[in-house]
Parts: C-alpha cells; sequence; structure tokens
C-alpha cells in the first residue's frame, strides 16, 4: 500500500519526466505556459540566439495586459498608446508570436485579458495541470488544483524551448480554515487575515494547500482570489482541492474537455485531494467566522488590521516606523474614517464578475464622494462584456466611477493609469509596497465591498454599515 | 555566465527587512525588451530624489558604498513580484552576492540563473552584518562558505546543482536541452 499522499504532491510526481535526486533537481514537465508582454521579450531573444523553437505552441497561451492601456481609444483605436515603451512591447510581442507560432490575444481580441483572468475563463486552467507563467500571481490558477507559479524570464525560456523547468520539491504547509465568513467579509479579508497571521515571508519554499468549511465554501472567484494572494504570504504556490464547484465552473469552457473526455476527466480529477492522513511540513488553523473586513495600513500585505480597527500602536517590525512615515499615519490611529482619494477595483485579485457585482451592490443608488477618482477596470474583455449585459457599467458611471478596458492597470504603475505621490489609494490588487501604484502612493488594500464602501464616504469605511443601507 | 570560484568585497547594508522587487526596480522600468542596463534604475525610488539627483543619504550613494560587490539586506529579500529585472539590475550595478536570513524564492531562483549568489545566513550573522557595514567578507562557493573579519567563517546553504553551475557557470537551458529524450518519453507516455 502506498503511503498517504498530499495534493502537491501527487500533482509533482504526475509531472516528473526525471525525478529530483540528492544532486540534481527534477525535470518537471509543465501542461500549460501563459505569456504576456513584459516577461517574455529577452526570453524569445535567447530563443532567436540559440536557434531554438518553440517546442510546444500547443501549451502556451499569450495576453497583453500589464503595459497595456485601459482607455478605450487607445486598445481599439482613434489615438495611439500613449506609452511609447509599451507600444513597443505589444509590437514585440506580436512578432515573437506570429514569429513562434504562439497564440496571441492580441490588444483588440475579445479573449483578452489579465492573464490569470483569461486562463481559467476559457476552461485552460484545469486541475492536476501544471501551469507557469512570468508573473509572480500566477498562484491564481491553483484555485483549480493545478500547481501554478510564477517564473522569471530565464525560466520562460526555458519552458519555451522544453516545455519544462529545472525545479526543487516545495514543503507543504496546510492553512485549515474552519467555519464560514459572515456577510460583508470576503475571500479577500480571509487571505488578508492569513497573510497577517502567518507573515509575508511565512509561506516561503512552501507550497499551500488551503482546506476546510471555510474554503469549501466559496465559490471559484472566490478560491482564486485566496489562490492569488498565496504569493503575498511568500509561497510559491496556493492550491484548493477540486470539487463539484470547480467542475461545475470549468463545464462548458471553450478549453475544457467535452463529451466522454469531460466525465473521465472528472474521474480523474476527483482523486486530486490529500488522502487522510497525508503529512503535511506545517499546519495552520483559522476560523473563517472570526474574520472582520480588513485593510492594509503599512507598506507590506502583511501590515493589516480590521477595517474596525487601528493601526498598531507598537510592533516588532524592524520597518514599522518607516512604513508609518511613508503612509502617513501615526501608530494607534484608527483606520475607519481616514480620507481615500482614490479608490481602484481591479487587477487579478479582485476584478472577476463576482467581484464587480458585489461593488456595485455597494454602489448602487449612490454616488461617491466629492473629489474621489474611481476606476473600475474589469479582469478580461468577457467579463466588460458580462458586466455590461447586466448594466453593472451604468452603475458603476452613474456613481462617478471610470469604467475601463481590461487590463493590470492602477495594480501597479507601468501603463499610464497611476496614483499620484502622497494620495491614499484604496485598491482591491495586491501589493501595498513603497511606489507600487506610483511613485509616493499610498496604498490601502481590501475588498471589492470595502472599496465601494469607501468610495461613498470618502473615507475609509465597513461595508457592513452601507450594505445595511 | 561566468564561473565563480570565490568573491571578496566590502559589504553596502541596506537594513530593512522584506526588501521587496518593486523597490529593486519599479515597475515603469520594466517597459524594456532588453537585460541591458538596467543598474541606474536600481532602487530607483530610494536613490533619487525627486529632481532626478542622487540621494545622499540612501546607503548606496555613500563614498564607503562604491565598488561594493557584496550586498547585505533584512529577512525576506527580494519578495514580490516575479521580475528578473532585479538581480539583473542588481548585477548591472556591480553586486555580484546579496546576503539575509531569507531570500523569496522566485528571486532566488532568479538570482541563481545568473550568477549573482544569494547567501543565507543565520539570524545573528546577519545581525551582525546588519550593524558592521563595510567589512570585507569572503564568499566561496567551493566550501559554501562566507568568511568574515577576525577569522570567524559560517557556512551556508546552496544547493549542489545551483553550486556546481554557478562554479562551472553552466547554463542551465544547456542541461535541460540534453534532457530531450526523456522530455519525448515522457510526451508520448501522457498523449
Amino acid at each position: 500500500m502506498s503511503a498517504a499522499r498530499t495534493l502537491f504532491q501527487k500533482v509533482w510526481e504526475r509531472h516528473e519526466v526525471v525525478p529530483q535526486t540528492a544532486d540534481t533537481p527534477a525535470v518537471l514537465f509543465i501542461d500549460l505556459h501563459l505569456i504576456h508582454e513584459v516577461t517574455t521579450p529577452q526570453a524569445f531573444t535567447v530563443l532567436r540566439e540559440r536557434g531554438l523553437k518553440v517546442r510546444r505552441p500547443d501549451l502556451t497561451i499569450g495576453t497583453m495586459d500589464h503595459s497595456t492601456p485601459t482607455r478605450t481609444e487607445q486598445v481599439f483605436g482613434g489615438k495611439p498608446i500613449s506609452i511609447a515603451s509599451a507600444a513597443n512591447q505589444v509590437r514585440q510581442l506580436e512578432l515573437n508570436c506570429t514569429e513562434f507560432g504562439v497564440e496571441l490575444m492580441n490588444l483588440q481580441s475579445d479573449k483578452r485579458g489579465i492573464v490569470h483572468v483569461i486562463g481559467p475563463e476559457l476552461g485552460a486552467t484545469q486541475p492536476g495541470k501544471t501551469i507557469v507563467c512570468g508573473d509572480s500571481h500566477t498562484s491564481t490558477h491553483g484555485a483549480f488544483g493545478a500547481l501554478a507559479f510564477g517564473i522569471g524570464t530565464t525560466e520562460v525560456g526555458h519552458v519555451l524551448a522544453t516545455q519544462c523547468l529545472l525545479q526543487t520539491r516545495a514543503k507543504t504547509l496546510a492553512i485549515n480554515v474552519t467555519g464560514r465568513l459572515r456577510p460583508g467579509v470576503t475571500a479577500k479579508d480571509l487571505v488578508l487575515a492569513i497573510i497577517g497571521r502567518i507573515g509575508v515571508g511565512g509561506g516561503t519554499g512552501h507550497v499551500i494547500e488551503f482546506r476546510g468549511e471555510g474554503i469549501r465554501a466559496l465559490n471559484m472567484d472566490e478560491r482564486m482570489t485566496v489562490c492569488n494572494m498565496s504569493i503575498e504570504a511568500g509561497a510559491r504556490a496556493g492550491m484548493v482541492a477540486p470539487d463539484a464547484v470547480t467542475f461545475e465552473y470549468l463545464k462548458g469552457r471553450p478549453r475544457a474537455p467535452q463529451g466522454a473526455a469531460w466525465d473521465a476527466a472528472v474521474a480523474d480529477w476527483n482523486t486530486l485531494v490529500s488522502d487522510p492522513g497525508a503529512v503535511f511540513d506545517r499546519e495552520v488553523t483559522l476560523d473563517a467566522s472570526t474574520v472582520e473586513p480588513m485593510i492594509t495600513w503599512g507598506t507590506h500585505p502583511g501590515m493589516v488590521a480590521a477595517v474596525t480597527g487601528s493601526v498598531p500602536a507598537t510592533s516588532t517590525d524592524p520597518v514599522f516606523e518607516r512604513a508609518l512615515t511613508y503612509m502617513g499615519f501615526t501608530a494607534g490611529q484608527k483606520l475607519a474614517g481616514s480620507p481615500v482619494n482614490v479608490v481602484f477595483i481591479g487587477s487579478c485579485t479582485n476584478s472577476r464578475l463576482t467581484d464587480l457585482r458585489a461593488a456595485a451592490g455597494v454602489l448602487k443608488g449612490h454616488r461617491i464622494a466629492a473629489g474621489v477618482q474611481m476606476l473600475v477596470v474589469p479582469g478580461s474583455q468577457q467579463i466588460k462584456k458580462l458586466a455590461e449585459a447586466e448594466g453593472l457599467d451604468r452603475i458603476f458611471i452613474d456613481a462617478g466611477a471610470e469604467w475601463r478596458e481590461s487590463g493590470c492597470s492602477m495594480c501597479l504603475g507601468m501603463n499610464g493609469d497611476t496614483v499620484e505621490k502622497g494620495q491614499y489609494s484604496l485598491s482591491t490588487s495586491n501589493r501595498n509596497f513603497e511606489g507600487r501604484q506610483g511613485v509616493g502612493a499610498r496604498t490601502l488594500l481590501a475588498s471589492p465591498l470595502t472599496a465601494a464602501a469607501s468610495a461613498v464616504r470618502g473615507v475609509i469605511t465597513d461595508p457592513r454599515e452601507l450594505l445595511q443601507d | 555566465m561566468e564561473p565563480i570560484q570565490s568573491i571578496t568585497s566590502r559589504t553596502v547594508v541596506l537594513p530593512r527587512t522584506d526588501i521587496d522587487t518593486d523597490q529593486i526596480i519599479p515597475a515603469r522600468f520594466l517597459r524594456t525588451t532588453s537585460r541591458e542596463g538596467l543598474g541606474k534604475q536600481l532602487f530607483a525610488d530610494w536613490r533619487y530624489l525627486a529632481d532626478g539627483s542622487p540621494n545622499p543619504d540612501f546607503e548606496l550613494n555613500r563614498p564607503e558604498a562604491q565598488g561594493c560587490k557584496v550586498l547585505v539586506g533584512g529577512r525576506n529579500f527580494g519578495c514580490g513580484s516575479s521580475r528578473e529585472h532585479a538581480p539583473w539590475a542588481l548585477l548591472d550595478h556591480g553586486i555580484l552576492a546579496v546576503i539575509s536570513s531569507e531570500f523569496a524564492d522566485i528571486f532566488r531562483s532568479n538570482a541563481l540563473k545568473n550568477g549573482l549568489v544569494p547567501v543565507i545566513v543565520d539570524d545573528a550573522t546577519l545581525q551582525w552584518l546588519l550593524a558592521n557595514p563595510g567589512v570585507e567578507v569572503t564568499i566561496d562557493l567551493a566550501t559554501s562558505t562566507l568568511r568574515l573579519p577576525g577569522g570567524k567563517s559560517v557556512t551556508f546553504p546552496i544547493e549542489p546543482f545551483a553550486r556546481f553551475c554557478l562554479m562551472q557557470g553552466v547554463d542551465q537551458l544547456g542541461y535541460l536541452l540534453l534532457k530531450d529524450a526523456e522530455i519525448t518519453a515522457y510526451e508520448k507516455q501522457r498523449a
């Protein structure tokens, strides 16, 4: 009888082309390689220099999202892309994908979107796959029971040329989530609470498996939000074992198996669970029913508190004082009621249809506060279309927000959507590092509910106050 | 990649924890299609004042930091994004090794593939290095040893394969391409 194995172990062992030894890493086969304009040009250059081809263009999908504009006229014509270096990256990716025979969702494609949004949306992200991309938030795809992680550009080149990576097996960390989230508390709050608990380096060297009732109760969009931010705890990847919720999401999607192949796939996917008695290197337990709406107050995602709470009075974090100075906060300061200048709803963390519905639900019938700028950026062109079909765009526009074309947008200040120095940006994205949204920008990470409620009031607001209205 | 046997240098110290890759090189500098010349953008938001002049208070700008090849940073160095531009920028600036008590996984992997040596030390050693900037250290790969002033030395963990690649200047893509028969067999068995 074979020993009990974890989900991670099962997926890993299926993909060992050459197993790891004491002296050499494993050669691991990659089932899906997602590429985008920012982290691939130098990899294609290496292929060209060495006369290599893309080994498996059929397992490679390209999109453009990071440096692309979100203004309609720059995406669909009428005006050029305002940043010349961004336009050059877009053109370079088109040239590279044409030359090497890789499928590309180009700027005007209705299948384009943030790389971690379109993989699942197309049904290309599936349980048991190994999925990589030159982007740290590749951990998102682990929500389907895939082993998905971010890689650097050299490794992008390795996968393009060989469809394999040299990898050393990570340790495993089980995060057991008991209980269920209360109304007004979201998956974003849950993952922020987890990072607050284990720290921004708490998952380093590990693959996290999120388990328990609190995870099983989440829909796929919510599971993606949780796995997305695994990397903010330093983890190599985050995973959730696939179940009926996963299968329901995938069924009928363009690249999901169809007919008899679907039934066979589901039978196989049902085996992708950690066996009873499987041993994790570490375990952490957290009760979802005790989680409050959360917001970050500092310059990394572990500097986080309840929206109803305060900046800590003291901290053992050596960069505590520095973070407070950067953020313009004082130790012990109450968070609710603190001013907000910009609200951003979007990013690979929180730009999916259910995120937009949640935000629109709070905004409906309200105007955003005077002086607040609000940007709503759907994760993909498909989500944009679905949201418009439901009239969500009207709710955002009527409230005074801007409704844009899909992309990474204000999550990282490299595509023209930036936050001014000193401004407070309440953002549904994933990183509150110094300068992340623009030089000197002050980022407060929170859920779409908290973002929308704070936009209405113009100050950090517990969304439950508006949900009761 | 040039083979590396050992690195001897004075240290430049950044006494901060959780130094993320957005600090090492901000996202607005990633709109390049080349890996060259990123050194001038290394730590751009800390290193330069609003008018573009060097910030005299920033550790890398101090006279004694010039020519230092070894950077010492606080715990969880390189957290955040997967951008390989981070090790490219460090190397282009002339940094050949980084010492910390913990590195983010993707940064460490990227560093090793470019000949930037990540040296993991225990917390006590790190605290000593953070408190004593500018000391001369030697990183010896053959023995996986960091030699400190006064004859003291500590060993650091590094996978045998990664160390071999650094010391021989081996390009890992070349190694993977040699596995073509195994990869083809795997693809056939899975098809």
